[in-house]
């Protein structure tokens, strides 16, 4: 890793913490939008990019801890202390039973697996009305104000969100670089000569899961407090079809690209959408670009075609151009 | 002298088609031993539930003494059981350097810690460089394994095994596809492999092969022939019929 790197995140998070200085509050919400879209994807980032786990069943974390958060908040009455550490051991614990399953199987079988299994929650939280209010969905959350500061105007709510997104990119970037995290890509490329070394596949993967979960939990956690209202669309198959095409989209397997296809779909569905009513097509245009031009993922094809126009230029002099393509 | 491997009434099917037959197999401890016959023997077959990624129809193996029917591959690595495969099998984006720090890390127990840097642990990276040392392929530390030749690729899969210390090497062809000069060299590598470690070896290449080994398997349709020492073996009329005559 080159140097230059942590410098470029110290400049991104000082530009992203002065947003609300300077932008409207559409764009400080927008902002906030694709930062939960960020932690959410990166999550899913871990299964697909890092495990080779291709799972379409992801919303089942961020939909099933909002939910366990809203119910508890306006059924039982718990305080916002205590509501949203539980949401997050319920998606843990979710995370725990539905790995346990999906990885019965790897490759088609285990994305038809999550996706099964979210639809079954999905299905719960459109038919058990006495418990979520089936189509209505629940409404009337507020949001908490942790050591007296309210996050009820949006300024406060972004950086809220912004803290807990670093606070969740680290932790993932450290994940992955560590010795897990490189048991787990070796899983990934040649799980057979993994295990012939020693190391257990099967519970590599389950564990990944169960931290991806986790981080999913705390996604839907931020999400319903943004919305301060949850619908079963969040555990829909379109929300786990979103997150996976920001993490292909902007790159599987790298920390940048999750957030980079996060910011992208956000920006289409929220944004474009207004002035555009067939938005949707659009978002095929893009991902078709994508696939075309930069099938790796849009950070290691920029970096790739970034790295080409340098050697290109330098092409007297060749030995410098591996170190400026980096 | 204590058993390092006990294969007993080994069976395993392929749709009816038996490709271990009741297989019996005694290796002592600190043995070289050969295993040979001709393609569709069931040589492979019988290395992969050694090693535990078949499981077989029925029969049981001992490593060391201990029961290892029924335990998963990684298990079975843990108690001091490497392989090398014969259609090779590494991480190839990886640098030769991290498919050896992959190696060392499948038995410590750091290989389940989630918070530190593999990046920063320089005593493993270190450990690694050493091993590669040993195969000669030192220079070649920070090279990916795409980058580098098929030859040099069969000489990490060696460096791969031994980098576990193993107390049972399973070495599935070590030599196919290998040039003369290529040969020499991991012949020496193997040659080289401390005695305390039990080593079995399929290969077709019989000159390095015989002398490697001092005892001899000879299967044929999953079922083993002829076994004894090299001598014997080789003067066997049934050798001959199933495979060196040929």
């Amino acid at each position: 890793m080159s140097p230059v790197r942590p410098a470029v995140w110290v400049v991104l998070a000082a530009v992203a913490a002065s947003i609300p200085a300077w932008a409207g509050e559409f764009y400080v919400n927008l902002a906030s939008q694709m930062m939960i879209a960020a932690i959410f994807a990166a999550s899913l980032n871990l299964l697909v990019g890092y495990g080779g786990l291709t799972s379409l069943g992801h919303a089942s974390f961020l939909g099933g801890s909002a939910y366990l958060l809203a119910w508890l908040f306006l059924r039982e009455g718990a305080p916002h202390a205590l509501a949203a550490p539980a949401a997050i051991v319920g998606a843990t614990l979710l995370a725990a039973v539905f790995g346990w399953i999906a990885l019965r199987a790897t490759g088609l079988g285990f994305l038809m697996l999550s996706l099964a299994l979210s639809q079954v929650l999905w299905g719960l939280a459109y038919r058990w009305v006495a418990v979520t209010d089936g189509d209505n969905g629940l409404r009337g959350l507020t949001r908490p104000a942790p050591f007296g500061l309210s996050l009820e105007n949006s300024a406060a709510f972004y950086w809220f969100a912004l803290l807990v997104m670093v606070v969740a990119l680290i932790a993932m970037a450290r994940f992955v670089s560590s010795p897990f995290g490189a048991a787990l890509r070796g899983s990934r490329d040649q799980p057979r000569r993994m295990a012939a070394l020693g190391f257990d596949v099967w519970m590599i993967r389950w564990l990944t899961f169960v931290y991806a979960g986790f981080w999913g939990g705390v996604a839907g956690v931020v999400f319903v407090y943004y919305h301060k209202y949850i619908h079963p669309t969040s555990l829909s198959l379109q929300t786990s079809a979103e997150a996976l095409l920001a993490v292909i989209a902007g790159g599987a397997g790298t920390v940048a690209g999750p957030i980079v296809g996060a910011v992208i779909v956000v920006f289409l569905k929220n944004y474009v959408s207004a002035y555009v009513v067939r938005w949707n097509m659009l978002l095929g245009f893009v991902f078709l670009f994508i696939v075309l031009v930069v099938p790796e993922g849009l950070v290691p094809g920029l970096r790739r075609l970034a790295g080409a126009v340098v050697r290109g230029r330098s092409r007297p002099a060749p030995a410098g151009s591996q170190e400026a393509g980096r | 002298m204590s058993e390092a491997l006990r294969v007993e009434r080994l069976h395993k099917a392929f749709g009816g088609l038996p490709a271990t037959n009741d297989v019996n197999l005694v290796v002592q401890a600190g043995e070289r031993r050969l295993i040979i016959g001709p393609n569709g023997a069931g040589k492979t077959t019988l290395f992969n539930q050694i090693a535990g990624d078949l499981r077989p129809d029925s029969g049981s193996i001992r490593v060391f003494g201990e029961d290892v029917t029924r335990l998963p591959t990684h298990r079975r690595a843990q108690l001091g059981l490497a392989r090398t495969f014969q259609i090779i099998t590494l991480f190839n984006r990886d640098t030769l350097e991290h498919n050896l720090v992959l190696s060392l890390l499948g038995l410590r127990r750091e290989r389940w810690n989630p918070f530190a840097s593999l990046g920063r642990d320089r005593t493993m990276r270190a450990e690694a460089r050493r091993v590669l040392a040993q195969v000669g392929l030192e220079e070649l530390a920070d090279r990916r394994i795409a980058e580098i030749s098929y030859g040099e690729r069969r000489r990490v899969e060696i460096a791969m095994a031994i980098a576990q210390k193993p107390r049972l090497l399973l070495l599935d062809e070590p030599l196919a596809g290998l040039s003369r000069e290529e040969r020499m060299t991991v012949r020496r590598l193997i040659a080289g492999i401390p005695r305390e470690v039990t080593l079995i070896m399929i290969e077709h290449d019989m000159d390095t092969a015989l002398e490697l080994a001092e005892n001899m398997t000879v299967l044929h349709y999953g079922r083993v022939i002829v076994e004894g020492t090299r001598a014997e073996v080789v003067a066997d009329p049934r050798t001959r019929e199933v495979y060196l005559g040929e």
